[in-house]
């Protein structure tokens, strides 16, 4: 039988936001953070580039001009504001986590030293600014690092390498989670006042990505399979910059650094796609003009299929110290030496803009009126506020888990404090147990690695940077016989000592579920927004499509939508030039 | 200066690569095994996989699992030698194995756990007393003063003078290849002592006192023999040796 535990909070995920959510909790309520990966694992530690604040430190900068940026470079599905608080809030995020030791690089007179990124300008679109504030290319290492060291010294209660696998529901409210041991092959059932998902991104269904393999959509999934809605699935980000095949980012920074794109001509072409601001136009643009020279024959390579990313006129001391971890990925993985030869560069899946939608205390919010379902929260990737809108701004999502990390955990503690422990419904780990057993006992008809890779083609073709409406369509019917063979997989350890064959195959199930939320999303919103590109209707449509969706799992296993309106504010939408 | 790629070695080098990156290589993986549920001792399988020489050895661990045996046991998450999951011992020298390639390897790889921590299963290692050490010397910047409102001063001289030791990923290699911790449980290790670096040379931090005491006790600095297997180790570069050696000399000389 599985063991039960009760906690106040228990938060899933030890990444950025669930840490920033602990630190919160843990002193003010009995906290337990669960997480399939050792929290210093997690994929928060790959940011490199930086985190942004309108410090102002380096030359003259506001949060008003950051919110104004955000909600530009969202396409104008950002919840305006959300993104003023956010932009507000940075400034005294970012003290914070110096306070607690983050090494930020520094100005000559020791203050935080700030550079460029995509899509950050001085006063609303005039030329590119230094916001980001940064520790060499490896800031969220140093995020991830330092909010560990702060659980540590506040005792935070890890459950590691534990997989949360069902959300448990009670008469409405949340009553806890159910987690899988994976060194013992134990379920644990936490009956908790409150939950909050923190699971991260989903870029595995794509062929390529920056993504770890571990960043499968479990929190998502697991909320949708329990009723609850996805908000705007069809936003993924697609960043210009991967290595060649392999999806391993280079930083945005390294453009910020000055390093500019190429193409086999030796064409700086970013000149023709954004006049102002060049190499920095944010992502889906940058991505957009990638695909677009490969379209016309100017991409490299035998199969014209690459770009390139030009370092050779930096300063190679720039590289050494501002920029030290991409230079090693390009010389450790493709050979090639970035101070002297160009790098092979293409589009990589990235980032989730969608995810479970919550407000801006973390709460997720169900329907077009945005009901709070009671004591369940969302943070980080895997969350929806919305800040990012159609297309998220570097930077902006190491900010994005700090400051909601923070404001989520924070309501957390003062929502259980305040109210008594939820009943556990009867046979917690019933749906739990089928699924596992189904996967233990079938004959291995079909196997998820093969299941895997299909989607992952299959979505790298038609539901990558450029999206038509007969792509999706047959995405969809791909979707379908993908499910269908899943149905037959079977895994070949039958063990319960780290059986990572049998978890695997459960995330595999997350990605299907999250591909198919994406996909439907995708199909019906026919304009072209942020990183959602159709090629059949390249415009952005503000009359019928200023909205936001919301993907629901129905009973017989389709997905149905709804849409609720965005939160304007101050900025009206206008046409997105740089 | 206007770069052309037209021209030069440039181009031509890049393109060779991925067209080289076509042809296939046959790699045999000799690996050792343990599985509690099934055998009370460990046992060595060889798989024989084809790969692409410029895959990665974790890719040709992955076709073994996905394709060959399910029951192969190992940690992995980013697959870009960051997340620190992936140390083993390869060919008899620990390294993460998302940082080799097959071509570095081929056309054939030993492959054991990291030594010095109990094997649960296959190449899997219980970390906690990894993380036990680490957590032993205080990994957390210790201030009295109270926060300033904005940022702590810190000049970019002083803030180099830590950087190294801030790349730690916690991976353990440098400890799982230190003779002394596999001859005894009791010393921290390499990687807690660089994680004690981090904070000891900070100039924001007050916590020094309290952590050179630690590291001066027996379990920790002087029990080092300066054999340099660490330093090899580290896949993130790290002076790891000369880390040791400056919190040595800080508690010898500094007599905080
Ligand atoms: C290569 C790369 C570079 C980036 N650079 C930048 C940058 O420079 N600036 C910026 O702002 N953003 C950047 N981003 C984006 C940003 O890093 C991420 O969006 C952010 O770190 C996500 O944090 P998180 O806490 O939401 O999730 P993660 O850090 O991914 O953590 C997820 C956690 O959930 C746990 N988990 C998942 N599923 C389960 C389950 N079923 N049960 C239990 N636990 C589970 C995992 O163990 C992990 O602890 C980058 C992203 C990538 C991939
Ligand atoms: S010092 Fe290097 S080898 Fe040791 S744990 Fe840190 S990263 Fe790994
Ligand atoms: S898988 Fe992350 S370091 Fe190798």
């Amino acid at each position: 039988m599985a063991t039960t535990h009760t906690y106040d909070a228990v938060i899933i995920g030890a990444g950025g936001a669930g840490m920033r959510a602990a630190i919160e909790t843990s002193d003010r309520v009995r906290t337990a953070v669960i997480s399939k990966l050792y929290p210093t694992r997690s994929h928060t530690g790959a940011a490199q580039g930086g985190v942004c604040a309108a410090l102002a430190n380096v030359e003259e900068d506001y949060p008003e001009w950051h919110a104004f940026d955000t909600v530009k470079g969202g396409d104008y599905l950002v919840d305006q504001p959300a993104a003023q608080l956010m932009t507000e809030e940075a400034v005294d995020a970012i003290y914070e986590l110096e306070h607690w030791g983050l090494p930020f690089n520094r100005t000559p007179d020791g203050k935080l030293d700030q550079r460029r990124f995509g899509g950050h300008t001085r006063n609303h679109g005039e030329a590119a600014v230094r916001r980001a504030c940064y520790a060499a290319d490896r800031t969220g290492h140093m995020i991830l690092q330092t909010l560990y060291q702060q659980c540590v010294k506040r005792n935070v209660r890890f459950f590691n390498e534990f997989y949360c696998l069902d959300l448990l529901m009670e008469e409405g409210r949340v009553a806890g989670v159910v987690a899988y041991e994976l060194a013992t092959g134990d379920l644990h059932v936490f009956r908790a006042k409150t939950v909050m998902f923190a699971t991260g991104g989903y870029g595995r269904m794509f062929k390529v990505s920056s993504n770890a393999h571990a960043l499968t959509g479990d929190g998502p999934a697991v909320a949708f399979r329990r009723g609850i809605p996805l908000e705007d699935m069809e936003f993924f980000q697609f960043h210009p910059t991967g290595l060649n095949k392999l999806g391993i980012l280079l930083s945005e920074g390294a453009r910020g650094e000055g390093a500019i794109l190429l193409n086999k001509d030796g064409e700086r072409f970013m000149e023709r796609y954004a006049p102002t601001i060049k190499d920095l136009a944010p992502r889906d643009m940058v991505s957009r003009a990638i695909f677009q020279e490969m379209k016309e024959g100017r991409g490299a390579g035998p199969s014209g299929d690459y770009v390139f990313l030009d370092f050779r006129h930096l300063d190679p001391k720039v590289l050494e110290e501002k920029l030290p971890d991409i230079t090693e990925f390009s010389r450790v993985y493709l050979r090639v030496e970035p101070t002297k030869e160009l790098v092979p560069i293409q589009p990589t899946a990235h980032y989730a803009m969608g995810g479970i939608p919550t407000d801006v205390d973390g709460r997720v919010v169900v329907g077009p009126q945005e009901t709070p379902v009671p004591g369940l929260y969302a943070a980080g990737e895997c969350a929806c506020v919305s800040v990012h809108g159609a297309n998220r701004l570097g930077t902006n999502s190491l900010l994005d888990i700090v400051v909601f990390g923070r404001r989520g955990g924070a309501d957390m503690a003062a929502y259980a404090a305040g109210t008594e422990a939820p009943d556990l419904p009867g046979a917690p780990v019933g749906s739990t147990l089928d699924m596992l057993n189904g996967l233990l006992t079938r004959e291995r008809a079909e196997n998820a690695a093969d299941i895997r890779k299909d989607l992952q083609a299959q979505m790298y073709e038609k539901a990558f940077v450029v999206r038509t409406e007969d792509g999706l369509k047959e995405m969809k019917r791909d979707l379908a016989n993908l499910r269908d063979r899943y149905s037959r997989v079977g895994v070949q350890d039958k063990g319960s000592v780290f059986n990572t064959d049998l978890m695997e195959a459960v995330e595999l199930g997350f990605l299907l579920d999250c591909a198919d939320a994406l996909v439907t999303a995708a199909l019906a919103r026919d304009e072209s927004r942020g990183g959602h590109y159709r090629e059949d209707h390249p415009l952005r449509d503000d009359a019928n499509w200023l909205k936001h969706s919301l993907a629901y799992r129905e009973e017989d296993g389709s997905v149905r939508l709804e849409f609720k309106p965005v939160k304007m504010g101050p900025y009206l939408p206008m046409e997105r030039k740089y | 200066m206007a770069p052309d790629p037209t021209t030069g070695r440039v181009l031509r080098d890049s393109d060779e690569g991925s067209v080289a990156a076509a042809a296939t290589v046959s790699l045999t993986l000799r690996i050792r095994r343990y599985n509690p549920e099934v055998a009370d001792d460990p046992w060595w399988d060889e798989f024989t996989v084809t790969m692409e020489p410029t895959d990665r050895l974790l890719d040709a661990l992955h076709e073994v699992k996905w394709h060959q045996d399910g029951t192969l046991g190992l940690r992995r998450s980013c697959a870009h030698g960051i997340c620190g999951s992936d140390a083993m011992l390869i060919n008899g020298r620990n390294a993460l194995a998302c940082k080799v390639l097959v071509q570095d390897v081929a056309p054939k790889a030993t492959i054991e756990p990291i030594r010095g921590l109990p094997v649960l299963k296959d190449l899997i290692v219980d970390m906690e007393p990894f993380f036990a050490g680490y957590r032993s010397v205080l990994p957390f910047l210790i201030n009295d003063d109270g926060d300033p409102e904005r940022e702590r001063s810190q000049s970019p001289e002083d803030r180099h003078r830590y950087d190294d030791t801030t790349k730690c990923i916690l991976c353990a290699a440098c400890t799982t290849s230190c003779p002394i911790f596999w001859g005894d449980g009791e010393y921290v290790g390499p990687a807690a002592i660089v994680n004690a670096h981090r904070f000891i040379f900070d100039s924001r931090d007050q916590g020094a006192r309290d952590r050179l005491k630690i590291l001066s006790e027996k379990t920790g600095v002087f029990r080092c023999r300066t054999t340099f297997n660490c330093t090899d180790a580290c896949p993130r570069g790290i002076e790891v040796t000369k880390a040791i050696q400056e919190v040595k000399r800080a508690i010898l000389f500094d007599r905080f």
